[in-house]
């Protein structure tokens, strides 16, 4: 519909002339250009492609396409360097810290992060992972927590709950067997190179808004130079869940935060903040 | 009332624009200070629902045609729309683009020229 | 520094990663080469570089893979078991074409072995120890100056090709002492802007490394691709020395460590009338088949000399395609044979030819 600008006089009668008005809209919320303009392959509902939007519209916001390096995992979001449009790494099964360690030592001034599974992190990857928070190195973790191995559809991960069912705990998950799901946040937190460890989901509207504002600050945060940022978030997988995405909202509202609370696990000290954020 | 139809949505670049829904949803618009309007890229969308659940409006439901990828897709009434982009926020494709009005601007008088003159001349000819 | 010094293996390994411009060294302790580790420790941060104990030799190779990709000259040691460890890495640096050094101080094995010297990863070097259709070019250094010159070498090539470049040592060359002199070297500064993970700039599309290719169509291009790149290796990397091939009867092949106890055995032979060469490829892989066959036709036979079981004899074996008899001599345990232990199985090979 094409917006008159032009505001004309109304023609002076005793009656009022009924006519058309149009609103003034602003333009309050679009796709960020930080993600290339191609179909994700993701299921419908699924938490990867929207936390891929997020971490996009903050590279956007704080306008760091050139200086950021994001590294990839094994698992759905192999592809990931097909949806984000910054130069990516792909890493072997579980590695993504160590080469995200390597890329951030190198290249200081860049922003670097690592986006891993359950399995890629907590399973094959937790000697490289932990090490690297072990280390402090300055990066960013983004720990998609699911409960399921999505890519090689549905067995068990170190985080699926006790008692459910998977493609290789048919009967559920049990503790004598499979051992107790892992509390990644928590047990990171302990590391004296952790500088601000959260756990967040992305199931409904205010979760979303949370976890981009936590995701913003654990960026901001490499300026500091004061060690790892570890974000867990926990994502829905409908496919393997054999839910619908609004019942895998419902899952891990009434479900998975029993297990994994949601909140800030481990805050920087505020003498840490003081130097650099206060200047911007 | 508007049908969407796929082929009409194709040639206007695959966006759906201002559109009425099944009349069972059929909502009158209220009166606002601040309204909204959403755009959805149908081709994107695969039909989720997520955002149907986060509009408090319930301004949005899905369509009874399917898209390209065979998916049916979420149209939206923006009569109902308060633009607070909860259903942006949540969708995992990114389909969704919000505009929303400020509330201390006017509404712009778009009224075409000899619209108005017809309607002076049918005014004053019904005296 | 172009005087010569006095240095262990291992050291000159590693002094000769700093004059190289290594940019990152990550590695894991393990003898017998944790002196490459330890050295570079000291020294490396002196000239402003990057070096890691990591937790892991998985770790330590997946570390090299994260700064070839940015672009960086780096490299990573290990011994056997290590290698082993980092064998899926090397198939991912082989796949997503990233140039970089990796060094095998082999020892004695299969499983933990033995600290002590031994030849038994030669199929695991050049017949790909990863999975998948690759090769590195390997370099088999057989003294300290070598450990030194192969670094630069290796470096260049691996920048060259985009591939992973293996040098192949052992556990005594790497502990030995000898003379070495550091050559002045300039760092050809290969561009990498167009691949390397740098940060996206508006001017250019984003880089992404990937061994990733879904799409077996894809795949095979890419499979292609690296397939043209191990043909042009091979037509021009072989390296290989020869001594007194001219007129020998019988050829020792032999590399590294074995080919310098082959040295003195073939003097000791000489002396005796016995008219024997050798021939040491210095790369292993691409190797010198060629080269093997033309003296296929001058001699009695061949004799591969490893300390295995037999691994390299199989390449000899191919290379004379039947023309010559192809024998082994081997030496497993970590032990290393005498000159005199090989002049006496040389002995009893000429006597079994005379004999027929």
């Amino acid at each position: 519909m094409q917006t008159n600008e032009q505001v004309l006089p109304l023609p002076s009668l005793d009656i009022a002339v009924p006519g058309c008005q149009e609103d003034e809209y602003e333009l309050v919320y679009h796709k960020p250009s930080t993600l290339v303009e191609v179909n994700m392959h993701y299921c419908p509902g699924c938490a990867h492609s929207l936390v891929h939007k997020l971490l996009m519209e903050v590279v956007e916001d704080m306008n760091i396409q050139d200086k950021t390096i994001g590294i990839a995992p094994v698992g759905c979001s192999v592809f990931a360097y097909d949806y984000m449009n910054i130069d990516m790494q792909e890493a072997a099964h579980g590695r993504a810290a160590a080469v995200a360690t390597a890329v951030k030592r190198l290249m200081p001034e860049k922003y670097v992060f690592t986006y891993q599974g359950d399995g890629d992190l907590a399973s094959i990857g937790i000697a490289e992972t932990l090490h690297a928070i072990n280390r402090g190195e300055n990066i960013l973790i983004v720990f998609m927590n699911n409960a399921v191995y999505g890519m090689t559809s549905g067995q068990m991960a170190p985080t699926t709950l006790t008692g459910m069912k998977t493609t290789t705990t048919p009967n559920g998950r049990e503790t004598s067997l499979s051992g107790y799901p892992i509390k990644i946040a928590e047990l990171m937190a302990v590391l004296p190179g952790s500088f601000y460890v959260s756990r967040q989901t992305v199931h409904n509207a205010a979760a979303v808004r949370k976890t981009k504002k936590a995701l913003e600050k654990a960026i901001k945060y490499q300026d500091l130079n004061k060690g790892t940022c570890l974000v867990e978030i926990i994502g829905n997988c409908p496919s393997n869940w054999k839910m619908t995405p609004t019942e895998s909202s419902k899952f891990i509202e009434e479900e998975m935060i029993k297990t994994f609370p949601v909140g800030d696990i481990k805050l920087p000290k505020a003498e840490d903040l003081k130097t650099k954020l206060e200047e911007n | 009332m508007l049908i969407f139809s796929y082929d009409i949505c194709n040639s206007l670049n695959d966006k759906a624009c201002i559109m009425e829904n099944n009349a069972s949803n059929n909502i009158p618009a209220k009166e606002r200070k601040v309204k909204g309007r959403v755009e959805i890229d149908i081709q994107k969308c695969k039909g989720c629902e997520l955002c149907i659940s986060s509009c408090k409006e319930n301004a949005l439901s899905l369509s009874d045609t399917i898209n390209i990828k065979g998916y049916r897709y979420i149209v939206a009434n923006n009569d109902s729309c308060n633009g607070c982009i909860n259903c942006a926020l949540v969708c995992p494709d990114a389909v969704i683009t919000v505009y929303r009005t400020h509330p201390k601007k006017k509404p712009v008088d778009i009224t075409p020229t000899d619209i108005k003159a017809q309607f002076q001349t049918m005014i004053s000819s019904s005296k | 520094m172009t005087e010569a010094k006095l240095m262990k293996g291992n050291e000159a390994l590693a002094e000769a990663a700093i004059q190289a411009g290594c940019d990152a060294y990550f590695g894991y302790p393990i003898t017998p080469q944790s002196e490459v580790l330890e050295y570079l420790a000291r020294e490396m941060p002196k000239h402003g570089r990057l070096v890691m104990q990591a937790e892991s030799e998985v770790a330590s190779i997946n570390m090299v893979y994260g700064a070839a990709g940015a672009g960086f000259r780096s490299m990573t040691s290990s011994s056997s078991p290590g290698i082993s460890l980092m064998q899926e890495g090397i198939s991912y640096l082989a796949g997503a074409e990233l140039p970089c050094l990796i060094v095998n101080v082999n020892r004695a094995g299969p499983g933990l072995g033995t600290i002590q010297p031994g030849q038994g990863d030669y199929f695991q070097s050049v017949k790909g120890g990863g999975h998948g259709d690759y090769k590195m070019i390997v370099l088999a250094p057989a003294s300290v100056q070598e450990m030194a010159d192969f670094v630069f070498l290796g470096f260049d090539l691996a920048d060259k090709y985009r591939n992973p470049v293996l040098i192949l040592s052992d556990g005594a060359i790497g502990q030995m002492m000898e003379k070495v002199v550091f050559k002045p070297y300039t760092n050809p500064q290969v561009d990498k802007s167009a691949w390397a993970t740098t940060g996206k700039p508006t001017t250019r599309e984003r880089n992404y490394i990937t061994s990733l290719f879904i799409q077996p169509e894809r795949m095979e291009v890419h499979n292609l691709k690296l397939e043209e790149k191990f043909k042009r290796i091979r037509e021009n990397e072989v390296r290989f020395e020869e001594i007194n091939t001219a007129d020998a009867e019988y050829i020792f092949v032999a590399y590294g460590l074995s080919a310098r106890i082959c040295q003195k055995t073939m003097d000791l032979a000489r002396e005796k009338g016995i008219k024997v060469g050798l021939l040491r490829p210095i790369c292993v892989y691409p190797y010198p088949y060629k080269r093997l066959e033309e003296l296929a036709s001058q001699v009695k036979c061949m004799i591969s000399v490893e300390l295995n079981s037999g691994q390299m004899v199989e390449d000899v074996q191919l290379a004379v395609k039947g023309k010559v008899p192809v024998e082994f001599i081997g030496k497993m345990g970590g032990l290393l044979f005498t000159p005199e232990e090989i002049l006496q199985q040389l002995e009893k090979l000429i006597q079994q030819y005379h004999a027929n």
